[in-house]
């Protein structure tokens, strides 16, 4: 039998303000264990929270980069349970009225673009750290990311396979950091993933039930965990079994998902508005000076440079994928070189070196200024692309090189004096006879042997282009 | 020093005829002799109180005295007050030593009044006869079979017994004006988000209102400008102008048009306090003001509302005693849910529980819109009522308990007869109002208070109501035989 699979997901975005969401404690992150605490993050006897304006600024930027409705007044609420990273026995979260109303976002797939619904967002306040079996049994409290503000974005259920989960999470994961309002370090906890998976058969109606894979916090354990889960689904209910609405874990060791708990398990969270806190209003002139403060969007950028720099939606969308990227794009082509070089060499000369590393664009050795001298210099017909390729190689291990010298000091530059390649095509004619013979009666492959005992004879160092040009008008004499 | 009243005790103070440290000295040994048989403080802490009156005293020969400077103040127990054990009375909080000062506190020691002591309450301020403290139940000093009211009763019964000048509650249901009511002196609940609430551990937190407790309005008049201020970290505190209490106290009241609302003199009153409360309002009209009647249809509803609530807010607000930060936490224990129920069951007296049932029951799924969110419709209906009620009249009158000071014991197995002293009260606290109590005169030698309503921010106003009664009268002075 055939299913379509059905995934939604919740993302929790650590929002890169300096203190927490109702406090003034620090949020940053690696610090001795529960060094970070204050009064209000310890939850003491008649504290009260007071409101991040910060975090709220960053909610409504992310609202607006998605063409979502803000909500003019929305509500913190509690949400109540027990558990001893949480200091108050409930976190402040937003239930029935969240800041950020509907939205969307669209991601690229097989070279079509799909929009993702965004059904809200809301603001919270992040729990502590429980570290269990610390020693004799003993479990340890870190309480330094309790109150720690979290944007909550929700998904309608529109993604229908792993790799459009994968490329929403990517293009969300972008997305925050594009617009400054999270740091996206995964490994910190910066961004997680809650992965709501169910199957059905193929075009029902009737959605299957779903299970909730918990913060996945890579993209490789949102495919992993996925693939494994639809299988699992898929596997169950044609043995005749049925899906149990629940809550599950993914071990990345064994690549498998686990329940944690059944529906029936689940908290009764005892929602109700927090009284401690006033309704959140966001007045016009909030949402005016936010507006301003936001950076040119990817989606924004991408329609300019198909239009100004003639690109093609797919290298628009491949160079806007992040901030870093499109910065750099952009310095190349401040400093005139070509457009569409430059995100050729981007996103397959320097992403390769880049992914080799394991480093971002920000670190990378070779700078935008040097890079676009280099291709500079192919545009000027000074060397060749794989020359240039070289040049790009021996400045990745020795980045204070510049550019002019290295070309000089590896002997690449082109012949493009038009007599001195004549002379070389001349000189490769008078040798190769039998091969103008084989021309003439029509084996094309021949000249592609001249071409090439030509750019031998060069060294390598005629340009191509020249030497095709010569060649075919000698031959057609 | 017995008998002044805080502006006097000011006067004498920056004019040097005793010191802080002697008044705050003669105020410590008041506690000694009289709080073994009252139970109004749950802490006293000589060195610290005495140190506080030896820099105010310093302060005032520096020139740099203020109204309150040197003034010993008892704090209610709800307060955190730094460096001082601050319980709540509960055993939950028995050993809790305030890292921090409560807004109210803050205010006091930046004009440099003495912190007196730490006064006894009802557990988690839940109850009207301070009978749910884990330190023990507080005795009225009209008669020590009675119990003083509550919440606030140890404050209560250390006015009323002048183991204090004065002091400090918190209302939030009648947990200032019921006590003031039974003990005989001044009590204000202000308007909601009149004084900030941080640091003041909290019951119900959209009820919860601090205020001064003293004999006269005109010693709460100048508590109250030290109490009220806007404050960043509540953000519920209303960012009203600063005003001082005592310039309008002077204020003629004629032509003052005082409501009567008719559900306030029903089946529940007991007749010689209305008799009482009827003569109060005879002395208003005889001071000039015009007597109005005036309904508040939804009165009946005030206590079903409150009761689901303030447990409501509270079966949330407590979710924080643990066992796991500070605090009681139980002995033994096999694991985490084991310490949960254990540190809870233990930490917490029986009526706090019974309100943490209530609150999670009323806030639990499939009931949730029957309870709470009902609760929260009426609340807004009973607010109209004063809304429109306010059309009419300048101020409302009536009594500010049922009865006077009950026997001790008489209503502890009885939750609803219990909730039932706060009729008059409740429905204030829901509505945010300011309110008061005033002594009204004496029944069987047991105090009873009359109860002022004014509109919102209009303290001041009630403050110069209450002002002129008790310039006519001298309720307020009276101290209960065998104290003095």
């Amino acid at each position: 039998m055939d299913w379509d699979i059905v995934i939604g997901i919740e993302t929790h975005v650590q929002l890169k303000t300096k203190t927490k969401q109702f406090s003034g404690a620090s949020t940053s992150f690696g610090n001795e264990p529960n060094s970070q605490g204050c009064l209000v993050s310890l939850a003491y006897p008649g504290v009260l929270p007071v409101l991040n304006q910060e975090a709220v600024n960053c909610a409504i930027k992310f609202g607006l980069s998605i063409d979502a409705i803000i909500n003019r007044k929305s509500i913190f609420a509690r949400k109540n349970y027990f558990y001893p990273d949480l200091p108050k026995g409930y976190q402040i979260s937003q239930f029935e009225l969240p800041i950020v109303g509907e939205g969307k976002l669209s991601i690229l797939i097989d070279n079509h673009t799909k929009d993702v619904r965004i059904l809200r967002a809301h603001l919270e306040e992040d729990a502590g750290k429980s570290s269990h079996g610390l020693s004799h049994g003993k479990s340890g409290i870190d309480l330094n990311r309790a109150g720690t503000p979290l944007l909550e974005i929700v998904t309608e259920p529109d993604m229908s396979s792993a790799e459009e989960a994968v490329a929403y999470a990517k293009k969300l994961h972008d997305l925050v950091q594009w617009i400054g309002i999270c740091d996206g370090n995964m490994q910190e906890g910066n961004f997680r993933c809650d992965v709501n998976v169910s199957v059905k058969k193929k075009g029902s109606d009737v959605l299957g039930t779903r299970r909730e894979i918990k913060n996945l916090n890579s993209f490789k354990y949102i495919k992993q965990a996925i693939d494994y889960e639809v299988n699992w689904q898929i596997e169950t209910i044609e043995d005749g079994g049925l899906i149990e609405q629940s809550t599950i874990l993914f071990n990345p060791d064994t690549g498998e998902t686990k329940a944690m708990r059944s529906k029936e398990e689940a908290n009764d969270y005892r929602y109700f508005p927090d009284p401690d806190l006033l309704p959140l209003i966001v007045t016009e002139e909030d949402m005016l000076i936010i507006k301003d403060s936001l950076p040119e969007l990817p989606s924004e950028m991408q329609s300019r440079f198909v239009k100004d720099l003639g690109l093609s939606m797919y290298d628009a969308t491949e160079i806007t994928s992040n901030k870093d990227v499109a910065d750099y794009f952009i310095g190349m082509i401040n400093k005139g070189a070509s457009a569409k070089l430059s995100v050729n060499w981007i996103v397959v000369n320097l992403f390769s070196r880049l992914n080799d590393g394991e480093m971002s664009i920000l670190d990378s050795p070779v700078t935008f200024e040097k890079l676009a001298e280099l291709i500079l210099k192919i545009e000027d017909q000074t060397i060749s692309n794989n020359a240039a390729k070289k040049v790009f190689e021996v400045l990745w291990k020795n980045p204070e090189e510049s550019v002019e010298e290295l070309i000089e000091k590896m002997g690449l530059k082109q012949i493009s004096d038009s007599s001195e390649v004549e002379g070389l095509v001349d000189q490769i004619l008078d040798s190769n006879a039998n091969m103008i013979d084989e021309f003439k009666s029509g084996k094309e492959k021949a000249f592609n042997a001249l071409v090439g005992q030509v750019m031998k004879a060069s060294k390598g160092k005629a340009n191509p282009s020249q030497v095709n040009e010569i060649l075919k008008k000698k031959l057609s004499n | 020093m017995l008998n002044l009243s805080l502006k006097q005790l000011s006067q004498n103070l920056n004019d040097k005829t005793f010191s802080s440290l002697e008044l705050t000295e003669f105020f410590l040994s008041r506690i000694k002799k009289y709080n073994k048989q009252l139970n109004a403080f749950i802490t006293i802490d000589e060195s610290s109180s005495l140190s506080m009156a030896k820099m105010a005293d310093d302060k005032i020969s520096k020139g740099e005295h203020k109204p309150l400077t040197g003034i010993p103040i008892a704090q209610k127990d709800i307060f955190c007050a730094e460096g001082w054990r601050t319980t709540c009375g509960s055993k939950m909080l028995e050993n809790f030593i305030a890292p921090y000062n409560a807004t109210v506190i803050q205010n006091f020691n930046d004009i440099d009044a003495v912190n007196l002591g730490k006064t006894n309450m009802d557990e988690f301020a839940m109850g009207s006869s301070n009978e749910t403290s884990y330190f023990g139940s507080v005795k009225n000093p009209w008669n020590l079979d009675c119990v003083p009211g509550g919440s606030s009763g140890g404050s209560a019964s250390a006015v009323a017994a002048r183991l204090a000048p004065a002091a400090t509650g918190t209302d939030t249901g009648g947990s200032i004006r019921q006590p003031a009511s039974l003990c005989g002196f001044t009590g204000l609940k202000p308007t909601y988000g009149l004084v900030s609430r941080y640091g003041m551990i909290a019951f119900a937190s959209s009820l919860d209102q601090a205020g001064p407790m003293a004999p006269s309005a005109e010693d709460c008049a100048m508590l109250l400008n030290s109490m009220a201020s806007h404050d960043h970290k509540d953000s519920t505190s209303i960012d009203h102008k600063k005003e001082d209490y005592t310039t309008n106290l002077n204020h003629p009241i004629q032509g003052l048009k005082i409501g009567i609302p008719k559900e306030f003199f029903g089946d529940g009153l007991n007749a010689s306090v209305q008799k009482i409360i009827e003569e109060a309002l005879d002395k208003y009209k005889k001071l000039g003001a015009e007597l109005v009647d005036i309904s508040l249809p939804n009165s009946d509803l005030a206590i079903p509302v409150y009761y689901v609530i303030a447990p409501a807010e509270a079966s949330s607000n407590l979710s924080r005693y643990d066992g796991v930060r500070y605090g009681y936490r139980t002995k033994e224990y096999d694991d985490l849910m084991d310490m949960y129920f254990k540190t809870r069951q233990e930490g917490f007296g029986e009526e706090v529980k019974r309100r943490i049932l209530i609150g999670t029951y009323v806030l639990s799924a499939g009931y949730y819109d029957a309870y709470y969110l009902k609760a929260q419709k009426i609340r807004r209906l009973i607010s109209n009522d004063f809304k429109q009620a306010f059309k009419k009249c300048d101020v409302i009158m009536g009594p500010s308990a049922p009865s006077v000071a009950f026997g001790s014991g008489e209503k502890k197995e009885d939750p609803l007869a219990m909730y039932l002293q706060d009729i008059y009260t409740i429905s204030t606290n829901l509505a945010g109002l300011p309110a008061m109590s005033i002594p009204a005169g004496l029944s069987n030698n047991l105090p009873v208070g009359l109860q002022l309503i004014g509109n919102y921010f209009e303290e001041g106003r009630l403050l110069n109501i209450a002002h002129q009664f008790q310039l006519s009268s001298d309720w307020h002075l009276k101290i209960p035989e065998g104290i003095s």
